[in-house]
């Protein structure tokens, strides 16, 4: 990197807000997927919106790319550095600005953890719904750069439907102000709607405000054992046909199960073929009401066996053995590959069926572990990287896992975001014409492709990246600090 | 070839005729109008339109064409009436695929026999699908489900330069590339022409309760809101109507779910109100409507600005010698106002009080329907705070200016 970039943002942002050491730097070289790796040429420590601007303006100045970074736990490379480039590290603006329960909005820096804004809500009795498994640890500028998800998005939405108002840093490192505040219908283009879930290559947010929601009065979650995963699938369109909107319907197949078992011991139903957990909550008589509707549905449809956790400790069981899932696969496999793809969710037995099909053609183990209610598969693509040749056939069965989703009308990443990872894809589900018209977008907000280049639209593999061997279980989660849906 | 070759071309002679008064859009007199039947022949259209250097304005249903600013030009009208079909409801998956001229209420027809619905609702009688997207239009419900932006899922466009193209898709939970969905709704035709649109459906509830109330005054009001707000009844909406400047103001909550459920949260809001408030299972003629009147503002404003805004229509209509009507949801802060005929200084100066107010309060003051004389006078969109950026998304999506050149925010 040209010394002039280093010198400029030192002068700008002080020196102990610029790394150069190599070492340092390397901390930041992945993010939650660590088989992309590239080391940033310069990190940069922002501490506010006027620190970001000045280093955007550094970089647009000097023609240097730039790639902002959270908490560092997206699961596409979406915050893989650039190696010729700046990384800008947001960590630091932790400040909850604002928690207004006669509004039932909060304003926060974008590094506040996702936890915090219901920790900081939670005495007034109100909540943040997006709730992404990373949440105890991820931030709300990386919330909004991958338009978070999370096991409850069936009921409540994701990110952008509870971001109601932006401040960002533009890629030529302007100040300006998205949507409305703590108010909606901002006149003009909704140009926040564009910017959540756009992956940093609009620019960086400084700024966020979010709407919060009323604690639950009531929540039952149910555990379902049933024999094979077509008939969990069927009830749960039994459920979906009946008119109920349940906050979350989770499933496992048997070798998820499995895995679970051998990792937390959650004991689950034994000899199920698929579990289901079903979530539902609201005012006391609705899930009251419709508790014993969901269980009857599920028996109707082969469960043989139904547990309805009504305390937190009993819906903390049920849900241990489904957090646990991914890590809980390192048990059984030394590597696997994480996938995103979405379907409709009426097409799941095909899919399901096809993915066995896959499995058995090339002797690659899947195991399935899904949110049910909007078709959102993770199924987790097991292999052993030492042995030759399996890595190439895991990521061969993952791609025909995507290009399946993708031909039955659905998406190549429900939640985690194309970022680095799924670059390759985009063109099985979009047309050049439709990726030309992004493209609009992103010359209107960067027009010299200067912040995060390379991510989300297809383009030469980034200077500097170096495919890394793919690791069972993330650090995060081997600490224990994070989970991963 | 002249224009009106190309255009007949592009779509049959059969769909293309000239312009009459009629066809005039906020009194800017058009030349052309054409009815295309498919996306191929819109694409076809805007081509040509290309070519000739042709400004467009879209059309469906006209419910709301003169909303905005009138366009600076009018050579051609995209009259898309005849794409009318509902192309795919897949009610396992509760989506459905529909082309933009379906009216609205057609589309709910539709779907009620699956027990499904769109969850927007028709504030102006007759809107098309296309219209509620262009304008971003939603009413009640959407304190509860959202609004268009949050409910429309996928899209299928075509540009000033007639290329098609996608963005989202038919799955709810989809985050690959950008969100064009949210861009488009709301964008009153200035970034290209919507021909297909996917919506995710929500179930029709089994049972629905209004709880209505008068209240006194508008700071009586907001404190009621406050209170239901912040219970557990989980309202679908949370709606004020105030049909006189000082007069009391109703307070009415819609609650949908189950039938045990419902009934026991409504009298539950009732506890909460108090006596007078009472329950129906009928919605007030009033619901999801706008105040009659000459003149419309669109005003929003955060939750807890309402009783001043409330406040500031009555002052400001009674120092302009007017009569304001007040309705919208107090839920989300997004509510009309309409003004009686008066003078058009009297009305731009009820607009400029109740914009700074609005602003106060952290929102916004937009006149969407008005005599011309008032919109040639007034700040239409009032001040748009990231406008040198949307000129640029603008410059980007059509370099020639050429869609509905005018109507839009800033001159947009």
């Amino acid at each position: 990197m040209d010394s002039q970039v280093i010198d400029r943002l030192r002068d700008q942002l002080g020196s102990e807000a610029v790394i150069t050491d190599r070492q340092e730097r390397r901390t930041y070289e992945c993010d939650g997927l660590s088989q992309f790796r590239s080391i940033p040429a310069v990190v940069v420590l922002a501490d506010s919106a006027a620190s970001v601007s000045r280093a955007v303006k550094v970089c647009a100045e000097m023609q240097v790319p730039f790639v902002a970074r959270g908490s560092g736990t997206g699961l596409s490379g979406g915050a893989l550095p650039n190696a010729d480039g700046v990384l800008i590290v947001m960590s630091r603006m932790r400040t909850v600005h604002d928690v207004d329960l006669s509004n039932q909005r909060a304003t926060v820096d974008p590094g506040v953890i996702n936890l915090e804004v219901t920790r900081q809500a939670a005495p007034g009795g109100y909540y943040y719904a997006p709730d992404p498994s990373s949440q105890q640890i991820c931030s709300i500028g990386g919330n909004v750069a991958e338009n978070s998800g999370g096991a409850h998005c069936l009921k409540y939405g994701f990110t952008t439907n509870h971001v109601t108002g932006l401040r960002i840093i533009t890629p030529d490192g302007e100040a300006v102000d998205l949507g409305g505040g703590k108010s909606l219908d901002a006149p003009g283009y909704d140009l926040m709607g564009v910017f959540v879930g756009s992956e940093g290559t609009l620019g960086i947010t400084t700024e966020v405000t979010v709407r919060l929601l009323r604690a639950p009065e009531a929540v039952v979650t149910m555990l379902c054992g049933f024999e094979s995963t077509d008939a969990a699938g069927a009830a749960v369109s039994s459920i979906i046909a009946a008119g109920i909107v349940p906050a979350a319907i989770e499933m496992m197949d048997s070798l998820a199960i499995e895995a679970a078992e051998a990792a937390v011991g959650c004991g689950y139903p034994a000899g199920a073929g698929a579990v289901l957990i079903v979530e539902i909550d609201g005012p006391a008589e609705e899930v009251e009401h419709l508790s014993p509707v969901i269980e009857g549905l599920c028996r109707d449809r082969g469960a043989f066996e139904v547990r309805v956790a009504l305390s937190g400790e009993e819906r903390a069981l049920i849900w241990r053995g489904r957090k646990s899932a991914f890590a809980a696969v390192g048990r059984i496999s030394p590597d696997y590959i994480v996938q995103d793809g979405v379907i409709p969710r009426t097409a799941l037995p095909e899919v399901l069926r096809a993915i066995e099909e896959l499995s058995r053609d090339s002797g690659i183990r899947v195991a399935n572990v899904f949110h049910a209610g909007d078709g959102n598969l993770h199924p987790l693509v097991l292999f052993d990287d030492s042995i030759e040749g399996a890595g190439v056939r895991a990521e061969e069965v993952s791609g025909a896992i995507l290009e399946l989703c993708v031909r039955l009308g659905g998406s190549i990443t429900g939640e985690h975001g194309v970022g680095s990872d799924k670059t390759k894809y985009m063109s099985t589900m979009f047309t050049d014409e439709d990726l030309d018209t992004m493209q609009l977008v992103r010359d209107a907000f960067d027009p010299n492709n200067l912040s995060n280049p390379g991510k989300v639209f297809p383009t030469p593999r980034l200077c500097g990246e170096r495919p890394g061997r793919r690791q069972g279980v993330h650090p995060l989660q081997e600490t224990g600090i994070a989970e991963i849906f | 070839m002249s224009a009106r070759e190309s255009l007949i071309d592009a779509c049959g002679a059969e769909h293309v005729r000239d312009a009459t008064s009629a066809d005039a859009i906020g009194g800017v007199k058009a030349t052309y109008v054409v009815s295309p039947v498919d996306t191929d022949a819109v694409s076809a259209v805007m081509a040509a339109a290309a070519e000739h250097g042709l400004a467009v304005v879209v059309r469906g249903a006209a419910t709301k064409i003169d909303w905005g600013n009138p366009p600076t030009r009018v050579d051609l009208v995209v009259d898309l009436s005849a794409m009318n079909a509902i192309l795919e409801h897949a009610d396992g998956d509760l989506i459905a695929r529909v082309q933009p001229g379906v009216g609205l209420a057609t589309f709910q027809k539709a779907l009620a026999p699956a027990r499904q619905r769109l969850a927007v609702d028709e504030v102006v009688p007759g809107s098309t699908v296309g219209g509620i997207i262009a304008t971003g239009l939603s009413g009640p419900s959407r304190f509860l489900y959202g609004g268009v932006r949050d409910l429309l899922i996928g899209i299928t466009i075509v540009r000033a330069d007639g290329v098609v193209a996608h963005a989202g898709g038919r799955v709810v939970k989809n985050v690959a590339g950008y969100d064009l969905c949210k861009l488009y709704t709301g964008s009153y035709g200035t970034l290209g022409i919507v021909t297909e649109a996917i919506f995710r459906l929500h179930p029709i509830p089994e049972a629905s309760a209004y709880v209505s109330i008068a209240l006194p005054d508008e700071a009586t009001a907001g404190a009621k809101v406050a209170e239901v707000l912040d219970s557990q009844v989980v309202a679908t909406a949370v709606e004020i109507d105030r049909s006189e400047p000082v007069g009391p103001v109703t307070l009415c909550i819609l609650i949908e779910g189950f039938g045990p459920g419902v009934s026991a949260r409504a009298s539950r809001l009732v506890a909460l109100l108090g006596p007078d408030a009472h329950v129906s299972e009928q919605r007030p003629q009033w619901w999801g409507t706008l105040p009659a009147g000459a003149a419309s503002l669109r005003i929003t404003a955060q939750p807890s600005g309402v009783p001043a805004v409330l406040q500031s229509v009555a002052r400001a209509s009674v120092d302009c010698g007017l009569t304001a009507a007040i309705r919208g949801s107090a839920g989300t802060g997004v509510l009309y106002t309409s003004v009686s005929r008066g003078a058009t200084a009297a009305v731009a100066r009820f607009v400029d009080a109740v914009r700074e107010t609005c602003t106060a309060e952290g929102g916004s003051a937009v006149v969407v329907k008005a005599p011309a004389a008032v919109k040639s006078v007034v700040n239409v969109w009032g001040r748009i705070p990231a406008i040198s950026l949307m000129r640029r998304v603008k410059t980007s999506f059509d370099p020639e200016n050429r869609l509905s050149p005018g109507r839009f925010v800033g001159g947009i």
